[in-house]
């Protein structure tokens, strides 16, 4: 085991995903000499050169398209998306070209495409540089989108991400990417399903599933909880497309009541879907309706009033409070 | 004194002092520094580099040429007819611009790889592509219809100018493996190049800058191949453009050349010119085909309510075939029997088609569930079990729907 932060578990797993498969590659503004904006490229342009550590024209559009391309002729690159805020312009992109190349091809093409992108708030920035919007992409067929809540997962994860020959969006939680925790470098590979959800902690009087930044938050919500008496399972969801509704629909049977929390707006987001989908599995169980913790339907506000914005442990507990009283 | 501004190593290459006449130019006469080989009265002229590429044609390859143009403008009138039967949702023709497409096409190699939009049905052509199979997605049975892998041309792209960075991620591709096979000898693979097709209104997308921007900045393999034919729909090009769109190329850094698009003989060449170029690892070309959309954007589209006849008149007069046939009888290198079998191999060819077109079957909805992920994925797997289970539903009402059929009720 080696103790190292998030951002160092994805730059070891990328290291490693470059080592082990020459036709793998990384893609991205400032990810050469700077290493990233955060740092997590740091270091590879020197072990694997410029070709295989591509520092790209400023364009979201013209990263995710060539990607496309590199694809189609065997390659496996590695996007990196600077902030949250800046994938839209390579939105067009990410859902009518890369989402659907295999379906419209009948199966014929396969465009194993990585994007990374760093998302969420809490970090103090300005515009643009803490959104959560991966509700957007999960909405459309043919994506998959994990997000890593700690080291272990981060770097296995990514060396996933690129094994799978589907294109992968991997949400990586910013104001976290300076956690450490432990990561097993050695093992000869993962030993969990990237799209599986973690049961974190166990717990009988009811559930909150949280994913990313948020998940430290869940944990420390039911620390808090369990000093009042209070049972609570914390799930990371790990994977955002596909969804683990099985693991999330046992603990709901066991505990029959469900919290999601989230940073990504309550509207049109990944905890609604969540909450219907248990509502449909799990409706005798439910002891309350679910509810959802998130942002409100605003775009992020500024930095100085973050905090009023981001679910925190308070707001989980006060979801909690609701959740019991029926 | 003013300041003198820092020099940049494009000195010599701008196009401030064309600007206007160049922008007179976009819509109405070519300038005189377009390339063209065969005029439209059917007589060969000289170029100072392309006429070097044009003297390999073979009298064979120029009665191909001519064959495939042939071919294709009578498979546009086919499916043209076939949708308005009712045959197919939509067409789109290409009738005009026979000479861009397969002079372009008959250019490339076995090895190059092509992005076509949505009316390169000539192209297509060139790379063996079965034409039935074009006809797939206009018929809704499908959103491809042929394997890209088999024949290096790539699924027509209904997002305009997206496929422009494909191209030139592909190209990037293919200066790796030129890398990765240096080390190994027995894995040496010709050098390849790409050729991204776009239209005059497709230049305008954000898409088309950054492939230009990318293929400059990494000089990949790619042919940008733009076909001006002068309405985005019912939009000009001078909507599009204030200068010639061959133009933009000194903007990026890498060659630009306006040729005439309906002149198969000068498209050959300098597409030729231009694959070879990108091979040999001197970076991208823009090719600029001065053409004509005859017919509509697609047969959804009505150009009277936009254009006037003598426009349409005017670039009849500049017909491809025609002034290739003019060459071949001048010279003696086709006679009559030569253009009826032409034309009746097209009516073999269209027969073939819409015959294939009434045998296309409809797809099974599982094929659309098979394949939304190239790995298994749990909600597809589940929405399909329901659907199955939902389907089963009604069997039992299908067949005694049949038996009552049967009962005369």
């Amino acid at each position: 085991m080696t103790t190292m932060t998030i951002a160092k578990a994805i730059n070891e797993g990328l290291r490693a995903t470059l080592a082990a498969n020459p036709k793998s590659l990384l893609m991205g503004e400032d990810i050469g000499p700077l290493g990233g904006v955060y740092r997590v490229t740091d270091g590879l342009i020197g072990e694997f050169g410029p070709d295989r550590v591509v520092d790209t024209p400023l364009a979201e559009s013209g990263i995710i398209g060539t990607a496309i391309g590199l694809a189609l002729r065997g390659y496996s690159p590695v996007c990196e998306i600077q902030f949250d805020g800046f994938v839209f312009p390579g939105f067009n992109q990410i859902t009518t070209q890369l989402a659907k190349m295999h379906a419209r091809s009948n199966g014929s093409l396969t465009v194993p495409v990585v994007i990374r992108i760093p998302y969420g708030g809490g970090i103090g920035s300005v515009e643009h540089h803490s959104e959560s919007p991966e509700a957007l992409f999960a909405h459309t067929a043919g994506l998959r989108i994990i997000t890593p809540s700690n080291p272990h997962d981060a770097y296995w994860m990514v060396q996933q991400a690129v094994q799978c020959q589907d294109p992968v969006i991997i949400f990586e939680p910013k104001r976290r990417y300076w956690l450490k925790g432990d990561v097993d470098v050695q093992a000869p590979g993962p030993a969990e399903d990237p799209f599986k959800a973690h049961v974190l902690r166990e717990g009988t009087d009811a559930t909150v599933v949280a994913y990313g930044p948020l998940v430290p938050v869940a944990l420390a919500a039911a620390n808090a909880a369990e000093e009042d008496g209070r049972s609570v399972e914390v799930i990371d969801l790990r994977s955002i497309s596909p969804i683990d509704f099985d693991t999330v629909t046992a603990s709901v049977k066991k505990t029959g009541r469900l919290i999601v929390a989230h940073e990504a707006p309550t509207f049109g987001g990944i905890g609604g879907e969540i909450a219907a989908r248990i509502s449909e599995r799990a409706f005798h169980s439910l002891e309350s309706p679910v509810i959802r913790v998130g942002g409100f339907h605003m775009p992020y506000p500024v930095a100085k009033v973050e905090e009023d914005y981001l679910p925190d442990i308070d707001r989980i507990l006060e979801a909690l409070d609701r959740a019991l009283s029926y | 004194m003013g300041t003198h501004l820092p020099s940049t190593e494009f000195d010599g290459t701008a196009v401030d002092d064309q600007r206007e006449a160049d922008a007179e130019a976009v819509m109405g006469e070519p300038p005189a520094q377009m390339v063209q080989l065969l005029g439209p009265d059917g007589k060969l002229g000289a170029d100072p580099v392309f006429s070097e590429y044009a003297d390999k044609l073979t009298p064979e390859d120029l009665r191909g040429l001519y064959a495939d143009m042939a071919a294709i403008r009578r498979f546009d009138v086919e499916a043209t007819a076939l949708q308005r039967q009712g045959q197919l949702a939509l067409w789109v023709p290409l009738t005009g611009q026979e000479a861009a497409q397969i002079g372009s096409g008959r250019a490339s190699q076995p090895q190059d790889y092509i992005f076509p939009t949505y009316r390169e049905h000539g192209v297509a052509l060139t790379r063996n592509v079965d034409l039935a199979e074009l006809l797939r997605q206009f018929r809704g049975v499908s959103n491809g219809g042929w394997n890209p892998k088999d024949t290096n041309f790539h699924l027509y792209t209904l997002v305009l100018a997206a496929q422009t960075l494909h191209a030139v991620g592909y190209a990037m591709g293919i200066q790796r493996d030129q890398k990765l096979a240096a080390s190994d000898r027995a894995g040496r693979q010709p050098d390849a190049a790409v050729i991204a097709y776009f239209g005059d209104g497709a230049s305008s997308e954000g898409d088309v800058h950054e492939s230009m921007v990318f293929a400059s900045s990494y000089k990949a393999p790619v042919v940008f191949f733009c076909q001006n034919n002068h309405w985005a729909i019912s939009v000009p090009t001078n909507v599009q453009t204030r200068v010639p769109l061959s133009n933009r190329a000194k903007g990026y850094g890498f060659p630009g050349i306006r040729v005439d698009g309906n002149d198969v003989v000068a498209v050959h060449a300098v597409t030729e010119w231009a694959l070879e170029h990108a091979r040999q690892g001197k970076g991208p070309v823009l090719i600029e085909a001065f053409t004509y959309r005859v017919g509509a954007h697609t047969t959804a589209d009505d150009p009277t309510k936009y254009r006037h006849s003598d426009e349409e008149d005017a670039w009849r007069a500049k017909d491809p075939l025609a002034r290739l046939e003019k060459y071949l009888r001048a010279e003696g290198l086709a006679d009559d029997a030569y253009f009826a079998k032409v034309k009746s191999d097209g009516d073999e060819l269209a027969a073939y088609v819409r015959r294939t077109a009434h045998d296309l079957e409809n797809p099974d909805i599982r094929t659309a569930f098979a394949n939304v992920y190239a790995e298994a994925h749990p909600l597809v797997a589940e929405e399909l079990a329901w659907f199955e289970e939902y389907s089963a539903g009604f069997a039992g009402e299908e067949e005694s729907a049949g038996q009552a059929a049967k009962a005369g009720h």
